[in-house]
């Protein structure tokens, strides 16, 4: 028997980011218990409601010490949605899955958990207010993904801006002898003498836009052109840069 | 409280020693407190075009270091009695000023004077950057050719983050003093023009000095061009410089075209 297909939508995958907690425990885990169980009297519920992934890269323990662990962690109401750093020997079925190519994210402040404490009580009892349940309060986490850096004056010779998170603009012009290194896009509202490098952290999406095109260097995603090689009937004129391929490619914008 | 003025510049001969003692002596001439202070340690020149050179005793690092007073150092100028020199130091080293000793000096300068004025070094270094450090105003010194422009727009980007104004996060009042500028050459091409200087580095214009001999001339004879010829065409430009300083708000003079003899007596017969 062949299986008949009566919905013609196929699913749709989309992928979501989270800040997880990552709890890294030390040997002996009796006294590493007992750190957690201070730190959770002293702020209640902040396990409750977020992604905590356990990183075991350091610690030497078995299959079945790794599954003792994750018991006595459970009956402390830390629930682990993901192993990192796991060698597959040491997971068993039922286990948490195994994670990899985790970025680190800053320290997560135990201080600030105490919203979350008081967020969950609404929630519990009348309102059914579903701005208040817990889960939002985990999203509202920082996205790196969307960062952007506004500077609003010249970027003066011998100034370099570095910001890798994301897009660059400048609200006046870049000298000579200056550069602007960006992890996305490159604008610069003024004139473009000193150097720009979009897309810096491996973006090949990422362009450049200037007003005026006087330009010591370009790049993008570690691709560059000389002044010397950019075409002459751009120069001075108001232009966007972009990556064909392997290739650096500028025009003009109207 | 007086008001700091740093002149700095980042290159080396485009004038700022010049325009240190000719818009001092021009505030001074509106009968108000004025020192200059030379932060040259061991290239001061500052007391030769002020024509001071044989009157000093002591110098900046001699107050620092607390072997004189302020006042033993401080020089009168013989012409006009409300303007003063502190010398910079020819036989020490640069190393010799201190952050602190820096500090001290220029606050006790505002305490009696309205302007203290202070002739930055060439370069980007401990000279310079200790003179930039406590001032409230600077005046940045630009001839109108590239290697001059681009490192007016580096010391600029100095003042905006190495000086105290910059540090407590206030903007630091910034002035362009464009010097040794020739109309004719400006318009055949040879010179960077005026609009372009203003475009590269976007500060407001304090005034434009035209190349002149005059300036040669009173720097040889020991005085500030607004005293030695005050009737000339570059110390009309430094009084128009000067008068915007204090807060007037005049429009600039642009240079006259300057033609040759050969011009002159050409338009005269067309005329």
């Amino acid at each position: 028997m062949t299986k008949v297909q009566t919905d013609s939508r196929s699913i749709r995958i989309k992928g979501r980011s989270f800040l997880a907690v990552v709890l890294t425990p030390e040997l002996p885990l009796d006294q590493w218990l007992e750190r957690l169980d201070d730190l959770a009297a002293r702020s209640a519920g902040f396990f409750l409601g977020r992604p905590v992934v356990l990183d075991v890269t350091d610690l030497q323990i078995d299959r079945q010490q790794l599954g003792e662990f994750l018991a006595h962690l459970a009956e402390r109401n830390v629930r682990i949605m993901g192993i990192e750093g796991a060698r597959h020997s040491m997971i068993a079925p039922g286990m948490p899955p195994v994670l990899k190519g985790g970025r680190p994210a800053g320290d997560v402040d135990v201080a600030s958990v105490e919203p979350v404490a008081i967020a969950v009580q609404p929630a519990v009892s009348d309102s059914g207010d579903l701005q208040t349940e817990p889960q939002a309060t985990v999203l509202q986490a920082p996205r790196s993904a969307l960062q952007s850096l506004v500077i609003n004056e010249p970027v003066r010779s011998g100034q370099s801006i570095i910001f890798t998170e994301g897009d660059v603009t400048i609200v006046g012009s870049v000298a000579s002898g200056a550069e602007v290194i960006a992890g996305g896009s490159v604008h610069v509202y003024g004139t473009l003498r000193g150097r720009a490098m979009a897309g810096s952290v491996g973006n090949s999406q990422a362009r450049i836009f200037c007003r005026k095109l006087e330009a010591e260097l370009i790049a993008i995603d570690g691709i560059y052109k000389m002044a010397e090689d950019l075409p002459t009937d751009l120069l001075g004129q108001p232009v966007q840069v972009w990556l064909e391929g392997d290739a650096i490619v500028a025009g003009k914008v109207n | 409280m007086g008001k700091v003025i740093v002149v700095t510049s980042g290159k080396g001969g485009v004038g700022k020693t010049t325009s240190t003692a000719a818009l001092g002596a021009a505030l001074a001439q509106r009968n108000e407190k004025v020192v200059v202070v030379d932060f040259d340690v061991g290239l001061r020149n500052l007391d030769l075009v002020m024509g001071a050179e044989r009157r000093v005793v002591y110098d900046l690092v001699n107050v620092i270091q607390g072997d004189a007073k302020l006042t033993q150092a401080l020089i009168r100028d013989k012409r006009i009695e409300n303007l003063f020199l502190l010398p910079a130091s020819q036989t020490r080293d640069k190393d010799n000023l201190t952050p602190e000793g820096v500090e001290w000096v220029i606050n006790e300068l505002k305490r009696y004077f309205d302007w203290v004025i202070c002739d930055s070094p060439a370069g980007i270094e401990r000279g310079a950057t200790l003179a930039m450090r406590h001032a409230d105003v600077a005046v940045v010194v630009t001839n109108p050719e590239v290697s001059s422009v681009r490192d007016s727009d580096r010391i600029i980007g100095l003042l905006d983050s190495k000086t105290v104004k910059a540090e407590r996060g206030e903007r630091m009042e910034k002035h362009l003093l464009l010097t040794r500028f020739d109309q004719n050459r400006a318009a055949r091409g040879d010179m960077l023009k005026v609009e372009d200087v203003l475009e590269i580095l976007s500060i407001p214009l304090l005034g434009i000095i035209p190349e002149s001999m005059d300036v040669l001339k009173a720097s040889n004879i020991g005085a500030p061009v607004t005293i030695a010829d005050a009737k000339s065409a570059p110390a009309q430009a430094y009084f128009e410089a000067a008068r915007r300083l204090a807060g007037e708000d005049i429009p600039v003079t642009m240079p006259e075209e300057k033609r040759g003899l050969f011009g002159k007596i050409f338009s005269r017969r067309a005329a």
